[in-house]
């Protein structure tokens, strides 16, 4: 027996179940955009060059073995002639010479361990791949930075372009802009000013990677995660068959 | 039975009651046969404490409680849980089940506490079930609490700084509480130390006794059933009830049809989306714990927010005592007020079935006002504006419900209950 209150109720907490919660934290708001993420080898192996030659110099990835490079596809040999540049064993985790503290006096604050990085960097605005794949792409001059670079999602951020040889010289036009209520806003569009090496297209395309990488990293066994979690939920299936068959055969004499 | 197993089993019994306790608790424990969907959350509930406590045991494993910070500059804690992640074979199956049944372990219990106030299962004989059901929450809520502390994340740590400091709000003896709480004078390698054994012995210990204690109560006095009526007033010749099934094997065969499709939609979470949109594990939690950096919005875990909306909602000092202290008032009380609910329901009838349209009214708007509640108090507070004014009208109608019970329980129009139970 079901009265409509009952209905209602049973109603009610399914959507609030399902409805997807979006949750709003203080501070502006960021414009992403969207990342290709690939699994393909190919982008994760182009991916974890790029990394190893222009991240693994400041940043560590001191949760990553460099053996843990096998699950994408290269040979150990492979990884010892060309990749293995701050250990000298394959077992050995991607740590760094730069310590914390040089870091900070650096740039300001040390340069942050990127084993998690895609995970962490996860917001009600897009996925850590998201703003990776942005912040990457949106460098430019700012001779009144120390470093002559910002960032347009990570304003003054202490990190200069090291990818700049590859994507070139961005600028930023800054327009003023009415906001609707009475006051201004700035608006920064960015223009490629001087050619990298790579086209805009080819650019796009090693930043892909990269970020692929930096995600396959924050959570290596993610795609066996899944492969196994197939298995699991059609064996449960299966089971759920079966035990409600069980249960239904007891329950035959109960009325 | 051979003759050989039956003589040992007489051995045993003379020694230890074991056949007799399998009967009183199992093959003869009769339990009304109309359970429905909500009678599924209790032996859920259970299932998650196993998976929790022998994930924890292998967590323990490899899991170091130490804030210092090793060669790289990652706190050890923090680095002993990637490693657990990475390292170790099959540990981040044993790490996503633990920090999934976590979250799971709270939809199973606010569902098993929700079929109580369905069905008016907390009324007379069943008084002591409920209140140590209130314990058990209390534990709960403690026990994840204090794990929360223990991946050394951003959130971990400023979750425990914002929550421990709340108990420095009560007068005189406030500042020492949460200075023992801690045992520093911030959150620290102590404070993370001593979370860690409370986590995996002392409040485990506390949740198995009340567990046991539960249990106990309840096969003394019978399970209550969706229409509300005992059915121990209909026997048969042989003082069996008459609407009364053996658990086993009735119920044990049912329950595993539950506990198999709990564990297809668990599955579905931990093997497909084990961070649960950032709400079972938060995204600021994959950055190490750092003293120095607060994060700009710090929310707890899901499973409070409804709790830490009514901590928000008193913003105005009384008695010359700080908002804040009314406030932890009132996050205690939203908690401990469960407790009452007992003396506070005063229909004649137990079940919602046979209550009146104001008490069906009054337990829809509290699940919605608890639905909103939580989904607030993962909200920034936005300084007296919609939301703020919101959660404090949602305090006031959350605490309503159970205040005014009493009043429009007794002046409901209830239905006759049935005899027995209907099926």
């Amino acid at each position: 027996m079901k009265t409509r209150a009952m209905k209602f109720v049973k109603r009610l907490l399914a959507a609030a179940l399902f409805a997807p919660v979006v949750a709003m934290a203080a501070g502006a708001a960021l414009n992403l955009d969207k990342a290709p993420v690939s699994t393909d080898p190919a982008a994760l192996q182009n991916g974890a060059k790029v990394f190893i030659n222009y991240c693994l110099n400041c940043h560590s990835a001191s949760f990553v073995r460099y053996n843990r490079l096998k699950d994408i596809g290269l040979s150990e040999d492979l990884i010892k002639d060309n990749l293995l540049f701050t250990a000298d064993k394959i077992g050995e985790q991607m740590k760094i010479g730069m310590t914390r503290d040089n870091g900070k006096a650096w740039f300001g604050a040390a340069p942050p361990d990127l084993t998690l990085v895609a995970r962490a960097r996860s917001s009600e605005f897009g996925s850590g791949a998201d703003w990776l794949y942005t912040y990457l792409r949106q460098f430019y001059r700012d001779p009144s930075r120390p470093t002559g670079w910002n960032n347009k999602v990570f304003e003054n951020v202490g990190m200069p372009h090291v990818l700049w040889e590859l994507q070139g010289d961005q600028v930023a036009n800054v327009e003023e802009k009415d906001d609707g209520h009475g006051g201004k806003h700035k608006e920064v569009s960015l223009e490629l000013k001087k050619p990298g090496v790579q086209s805009a297209a080819e650019y796009d395309k090693t930043v892909a990677d990269l970020v692929s990488f930096l995600v396959w990293m924050g959570e290596p066994m993610a795609e066996s995660r899944k492969n196994i979690g197939t298995f699991v939920l059609i064996f449960l299936a299966g089971l759920f068959v079966l035990s409600y068959l069980l249960k239904k055969n007891f329950w035959k004499d109960i009325h | 039975m051979t003759t050989k197993s039956q003589a040992l089993l007489n051995w045993v019994d003379e020694r230890f009651p074991l056949t007799s306790t399998w009967k009183a608790h199992l093959s003869e424990y009769y339990a009304p046969k109309n359970f429905n969907f909500w009678y599924f959350f209790g032996s859920l509930v259970l299932m998650v404490l196993v998976i929790q406590i022998v994930t924890g045991i292998f967590l323990v494993m490899h899991y170091k409680p130490d804030a210092s910070l090793n060669a790289s500059g990652v706190p050890v804690a923090f680095a002993a849980v990637e490693y657990i992640m990475r390292d170790v074979p099959g540990g981040w199956l044993i790490r996503y089940m633990h920090s999934t049944g976590a979250s799971a372990f709270f939809v199973v219990v606010y569902m098993h506490m929700f079929r109580g106030m369905l069905y008016g299962s907390y009324r007379k004989p069943r008084e002591l079930i409920w209140l140590f059901g209130v314990g058990i929450f209390l534990a709960l809520m403690a026990e994840a609490f204090m794990g929360y502390l223990l991946p050394w994340g951003q959130m971990s740590f400023w979750g425990a700084q914002v929550i421990v400091n709340l108990f420095s709000a009560i007068p005189v003896i406030g500042p020492d509480l949460a200075l023992v709480i801690r045992g520093d004078f911030v959150v620290s390698d102590a404070t993370l130390n001593r979370f860690f054994s409370f986590h995996v012995i002392a409040v485990p210990l506390v949740l198995i006794g009340l567990v046991l204690a539960h249990i106990v109560a309840l096969h003394e006095v019978g399970s209550n059933n969706p229409d509300g009526v005992e059915i121990k007033k209909k026997k048969d010749a042989n003082g069996i009830p008459l609407d009364g099934i053996p658990f086993h094997p009735y119920y044990t065969v049912k329950d595993i049809v539950g506990v198999v499709g709990f564990l297809f939609v668990f599955s579905a979470v931990l093997f497909f989306a084990p961070e649960g949109g950032g709400y079972f594990l938060e995204y600021n939690n994959f950055l190490p714990a750092d003293p120095l950096v607060t994060p700009p919005h710090i929310a707890p875990v899901w499973y409070f927010t409804p709790f830490y909306s009514l901590l928000r909602a008193v913003t105005y000092p009384l008695f010359g005592l700080d908002a804040k202290f009314w406030g932890v008032i009132a996050m205690g009380a939203g908690v401990v007020i469960f407790a009452f609910l007992p003396w506070l329901d005063r229909s004649p009838v137990k079940s919602i079935r046979y209550k009146g349209p104001i008490f069906k009214t009054a337990l829809v708007l509290f699940v919605i006002i608890f639905f909103i509640l939580g989904y607030l108090g993962v909200q920034p507070p936005d300084n007296g504006g919609i939301k703020d004014r919101t959660t404090q009208i949602c305090s006031v109608l959350y605490f309503a419900f159970f205040l005014l019970m009493p009043f429009y329980s007794k002046m409901d129009k209830c239905k006759a209950e049935p005899e027995r139970v209907t099926s």
